[in-house]
């Protein structure tokens, strides 16, 4: 019986596809998106590939523009309090969802109180524990949702309250974890209101059809207060996690925008479809960590070694050949609400053969040489460019009496480990969930006491320094901007004087596009909602 | 399953036969085979190949400058360079690739060893066992042999490479592991027969203890279809080990094998086709030889005349 | 016949209930968890998590939780995939997976079985070599190279079939994965052939039939062929499986929603409804086609019996 009903489904799509790729005036953007979405509903996911599908037909109070900043999403307009604690949202008259039920403030509160709700599960709901009471609703210390942070004044006004002023507030806002669901679909289908028979969108687009392992596909949403501006009719996301094999279907015509690429084909993309990679700066830090609860790296020389030794401009434009920038600090730059200069240790000019030299001696101080050599387990997850730069490194630390043994193993396995602490030295990445640089700084915090034992959140190091605390503390309560940014990067220095853990390097975002593609605006956070695209010829 | 890719039917066909039709009687049968087989000529030319290739993967890299993971750091990405002496290129390392497909023909030539040996040793004892005693014993083992052809062996070998981590030689005992299902049927099938013959009848008579009698008599004469399959296995390791690196569950970094080259090489065939076209090239040639081998072998041990 | 089959069919089922069991074990002895990706959860949401799929409950109870669910036919929830239950996505891959195996299935037995009676009446002359050696390519080249490279030469610089994808479900889209797969099998199953042929054509009722003066084409259709096709139909149970399971290099370069892919990818993501459920389909294939074969066998052999 399923069987057939999938057949079905199979060449209706099939005929429907055709029927619009044949109409002429259906303007349809073929999108490569990587992975499956595990979920359509934004509760549930947490992946950049998943971002592309549900922000296209959710929308919250606030949204992006091309470039990636805020604008005016759901809400037409609002205000701030004095003190920075409470943003009053006025909804817009014409927000509605596609099934003809208008948005009202009481989706927006249902939706929090469902992110937030234990139950719920979301791995992500963290991101918005700026938000009164969030985070103990969230542990279940709070349980009546009530008192969380987000009212409804009335069916056109939301407001909500802060824990503290949060100058990147407006920013986390435009994160799917900020969107509204229809309170009148979940109510009553519960956590199958995503199913396609029940879903419904109030942003441009809403989806008609998922097939798992192949594509999402979506359709303009004409009840979207600013339809007449959305130019694309039809989207696909396809499902390809072959790289290669993403890049031979764009070169054949089949796909018009490619959301990853493999770095190896960087050069001969610039010579033969110049002007179509678009390579770049992206906030986020590649980078590895030192498990210091484990000798002899609870030995800052030992890790200072590790560091110095690591030519990292080789990184980038050689090994994977897209020219990432080398990272000697801890906060990606151009990352808003921080100070003017990077963090940029003395080291890092000094001449390489010098640091090798300066590493060495470290080395032997710290009781480790040719003859009494480290031997030194690096751990990363199953990745080409992350086997390339291990490899790298690895013949990097050899000089200076390192031993490396090289250990792969699937995402799952990798991560796991490094959260139980049973590695030595692992590879990590962080993407910035916002614009601001307690994100990153944040992962450096000592963890919490938790049913008595430590739980380090996402700080696989183990580091913990008292000051740093201490400093991160403070700037969650500074209202001043200028001053708080020197806070945050005092910490900084403090953490990375202290190799905490070593950055590699900058994340760049690498996108193909098409030349009939307009209004892919480069972008640090590397979002292009398709609204602002247009295709001008097929 | 049957093996990643069922060669072995050929095999069970073949054993099948010899448990009904009587193995020649007379003359002997390795002289014979021998002579049949030197007549082949493109098994003997195969069986060169084969020699050389080994001599050269185990002994090339003493006479080659540069080291397997050894990096060059000006050389990075480099097409085949003489001058530099790297004469078959650098990979994304800046390692050398002449050094690499050495070492990579070595490890899978190991494996391939490994792996086979593994599914002989087992195969054999599981099948005289269960052939020799027959009757309750032998159900019970082929069920179990029938159960274990239902699970899919990727599944295995993915458990048993993530519970006993990286370790090449333990992965390729784990699909060694595998494939000595079918080795076992073969074996059971020829042991049903033998142990009707008269020189098994004396030996029990003569109060030999079962697995003296195996042993002694019933192995032994398991050289021809043992032999056959196991060359006939080869081609399937290596080909199952290229997949498995494929997966990124192969040989680990610093060492290579043939599939893990040819998996990395594939991507970038384009713009780096020196990456593929060595270890592609060596693991073809090894193939077809020891596809031709094995074809010589099969007809030479072949009971009829033509 | 009918009594023999229905044994057949009834002991099926412990047969997949122990393999079942295995599976289920040792998939759980494995380290990481279907929930262990980049970002901690925080513990109460990870706690609610496994609850959600009894994954705090001790493991025996999972398992009988699991098997009293298979018994109604529920395959269980997706833990990667959220919505979707093992069930209907199989629903809706197998559809795909079936239809390019079946496909390439059909092509290369034809073409195999065509290539080895073409190369075993031809034994040893040119034309021989020249066939083996075709198939043979097939065999050797491992089938993720291929499939890179066709969809490079044939999809992107001829431009002759897509490169991917099945949106449109025209069967041009098919070409190219069922050329992956279809050629190793059609190797296979020639030499199968070949083999069996030649061995026919020696064979004391084959000369028989030829000292009765018959023409070469009656010995052949009549006396040759059906008993040459024995092995090749052995072959043809596990093929066709190994086929539904080999799918996956293919899948995965050119982006097929079928179920190949499933059984690798979800071992490594942890996705135990996926990797059970997968596995109990593939099990009931196999011994399905078993069962099929040797109900075939006896048609071909008139020798073998069933009691």
């Amino acid at each position: 019986m399923k069987i057939t009903t999938a057949l079905k489904a199979v060449t209706t799509a099939g005929a429907f596809a055709l029927m619009m790729s044949t109409a002429a005036s259906a303007v349809t953007l073929q999108m490569h998106n990587g992975g499956d979405p595990g979920s359509l509903d934004p509760h549930k996911v947490s992946g950049d590939w998943e971002n592309r599908v549900v922000g296209d037909y959710i929308e919250g109070l606030v949204t992006e523009d091309a470039g990636g900043n805020p604008i005016a999403g759901q809400a037409e307009s609002w205000e701030i309090s004095e003190d920075g604690t409470v943003y009053t949202f006025k909804l817009r008259d014409e927000a509605m969802w596609s099934d003809g039920t208008p948005v009202t403030a009481h989706d927006f509160v249902f939706a929090f109180q469902r992110l937030f709700d234990p139950a719920t599960a979301s791995d992500y709901a963290y991101l918005q524990y700026p938000i009164k009471n969030s985070a103990a609703i969230n542990s279940g210390e709070i349980t009546d949702f009530d008192q969380l942070g987000v009212k409804a004044l009335d069916d056109k006004t939301v407001e909500i309250t802060l824990e503290a002023a949060t100058p990147f507030f407006l920013d986390a806002l435009t994160h799917y974890t900020a969107f509204p669901v229809p309170k009148h679909l979940v109510e009553e289908h519960g956590d199958a209101w995503i199913e396609m028979e029940n879903i419904a969108a109030n942003g441009p687009y809403k989806i008609v059809e998922w097939l798992p392992g192949s594509y999402v596909r979506s359709e303009k949403n004409e009840d979207y207060y600013d339809a007449e501006n959305v130019q694309i009719d039809e989207v696909y996301y396809h499902v390809l996690e072959d790289q290669a094999a993403a890049l031979n279907r764009y070169r054949a015509g089949e796909f018009d925008i490619l959301t990853d690429f493999p770095s190896d084909q960087y050069a001969w993309m610039q010579e033969n479809i110049p002007g179509e990679t678009h390579v770049e700066p992206f906030l986020g830090v590649y980078y590895y960590v030192i498990n210091q609860e484990v000798e002899p790296f609870d030995d800052v020389r030992v890790r200072e070694a590790l560091s110095i030794s690591i030519l990292r401009e080789v990184i980038g434009p050689d090994i994977l050949g897209t020219g990432e920038i080398p990272a000697y600090g801890w906060v990606p730059p151009g990352t808003g609400n921080y100070v003017e200069e990077a963090y940029m240790p003395e080291w890092a000019n000094m001449p390489y053969e010098e640091r090798v030299a300066r590493a060495t001696e470290l080395m032997t101080e710290a009781g480790y040489g040719p003859d009494n050599p480290l031997d030194l387990t690096l751990r990363y997850n199953t990745n080409d460019n992350h086997q390339r730069i291990a490899v790298a490194i690895a013949a990097m630390w050899e000089p200076i009496g390192v031993n490396v043994e090289l250990f792969n193993s699937e995402v799952a396995v990798h991560y796991d480990a490094l959260r139980a602490g049973d590695f030595q030295v692992g590879r990590a990445g962080w993407l910035l969930d916002y614009n601001d640089p307690s994100n990153t700084l944040d992962l450096l915090k000592t963890g919490i006491e938790q049913e008595g034992t430590m739980n380090w959140g996402n700080n696989y190091g183990r580091y913990s320094n008292e000051e740093f605390d201490a400093l991160m503390a403070d700037a969650a309560t500074e209202l001043d901007l200028e001053a708080r940014g020197q806070i945050l990067a005092d910490a900084e220095a403090i953490a990375m004087d202290e190799f905490g853990a070593i950055p590699i390097y900058w994340y760049v975002s690498k996108n193909v596009v098409k030349p009939y593609i307009s209004g892919f605006e480069d972008n640090a956070k590397d979002v292009h909602r398709t609204r602002w695209l247009s295709k001008t010829e097929e | 399953m049957p093996g990643i890719t069922g060669k072995d039917q050929v095999l069970s066909t073949y054993a099948d036969k010899l448990s009904v039709l009587d193995a020649p009687k007379g003359r002997s049968l390795t002289q014979d085979a021998l002579r049949r087989l030197t007549r082949n000529k493109a098994a003997v030319l195969s069986i060169g190949m084969l020699v050389l290739i080994v001599l050269v993967a185990f002994i090339g890299p003493y006479f080659v400058p540069w080291g397997y993971s050894e990096v060059d750091w000006s050389n990075i990405r480099k097409p085949p360079n003489f001058e530099a002496q790297h004469y078959l290129g650098t990979d994304q390392n800046g390692r050398d690739m002449l050094a690499r497909v050495l070492q990579g023909t070595q490890m899978s030539l190991i494996v391939a060893a490994v792996a086979t040996l593994v599914s002989v040793f087992i195969g054999v004892i599981y099948g005289a066992v269960a052939g020799y005693f027959g009757g309750r014993v032998d159900a019970i083992m082929m069920r179990i042999v029938d159960v274990m052809y239902a699970l899919p062996y990727i599944l295995f070998v993915i458990i048993l490479v993530v519970m006993f981590g990286r370790n090449p030689v333990l992965l390729f005992v784990g699909i060694g592991a595998i494939e000595w299902l079918t080795m076992a049927r073969i074996v059971r099938g020829q042991t049903l027969t033998l142990k009707e013959r008269e020189f098994v009848e004396a030996a029990r008579a003569s109060g030999a203890k079962p697995f003296t009698i195996i042993l002694r008599h019933i192995v032994p004469n398991l050289t021809g279809p043992v032999v056959i399959y196991a060359t006939l296995t080869i081609p399937e390791i290596i080909i199952a080990e290229s997949f498995l690196s494929y997966l990124g569950l192969g040989v680990q970094e610093p060492q290579t094998s043939l599939g893990t080259l040819i998996s990395a090489g594939a991507p970038v065939a384009e713009v780096m086709p020196w990456l593929l076209l060595a270890p592609a090239a060596v693991l073809v040639t090894m193939l077809f030889c020891l596809t031709y081998v094995g074809d010589g072998l099969r007809d030479a041990l072949d009971p009829k005349d033509r | 016949m009918l009594s023999y089959a229905f044994r057949r069919v009834l002991s099926a089922i412990p047969i997949a209930l122990i393999a079942v069991t295995v599976c289920f074990f040792i998939l759980r002895l494995a380290p990481g968890g279907p929930f262990d990706g980049e970002r901690a959860l925080p513990p109460n949401v990870l706690a609610n998590l496994r609850a959600h799929y009894n994954l705090d409950q001790p493991l025996i109870n999972q398992y009988f939780i699991y098997v009293w669910r298979l018994l109604h036919g529920d395959l269980g929830p997706s833990m990667v995939i959220e919505g979707f239950s093992v069930s209907r996505l199989i629903a809706i891959g197998f559809p795909f997976t079936l239809t390019l195996a079946l496909t390439a299935f059909v092509i290369a037995t034809a073409i195999g079985v065509l290539a080895g009676m073409f190369a075993a009446v031809n034994q040893n002359k040119w034309p021989d070599y020249v066939l083996v050696l075709l198939v043979m390519v097939g065999v050797i080249i491992p089938n993720f190279l291929m499939a890179a490279l066709l969809q490079l030469w044939f999809g992107v610089y001829l431009g002759w079939f897509p490169a991917g994808g099945w949106v449109t479900g025209s069967w041009m889209h098919l070409v190219l994965p069922v050329t992956v797969l279809a050629w190793p099998h059609a190797g296979r199953i020639s030499r199968l052939m070949r083999g069996s042929m030649i061995e026919v054509l020696g064979s004391n009722y084959v000369r028989t039939a030829r000292a009765k003066g018959l023409g070469e084409r009656i010995v052949m259709a009549r006396h040759a062929i059906k008993p040459a096709l024995i092995p090749v139909v052995s072959y043809l149970g596990p093929g066709l499986s190994y086929l539904l399971t080999g799918s996956l290099a293919v899948e995965q370069v050119f982006g097929l929603p079928g179920i190949g892919k499933y059984f690798v990818t979800a071992a490594l993501n942890r996705d135990y409804g996926i990797v059970l459920g997968t596995t109990i389909l593939y099990m009931f294939i196999i011994l399905a086609l078993n069962l099929i074969v040797d109900l075939v066998y006896a048609w071909l052999d008139p020798k073998v019996r069933y009691r």
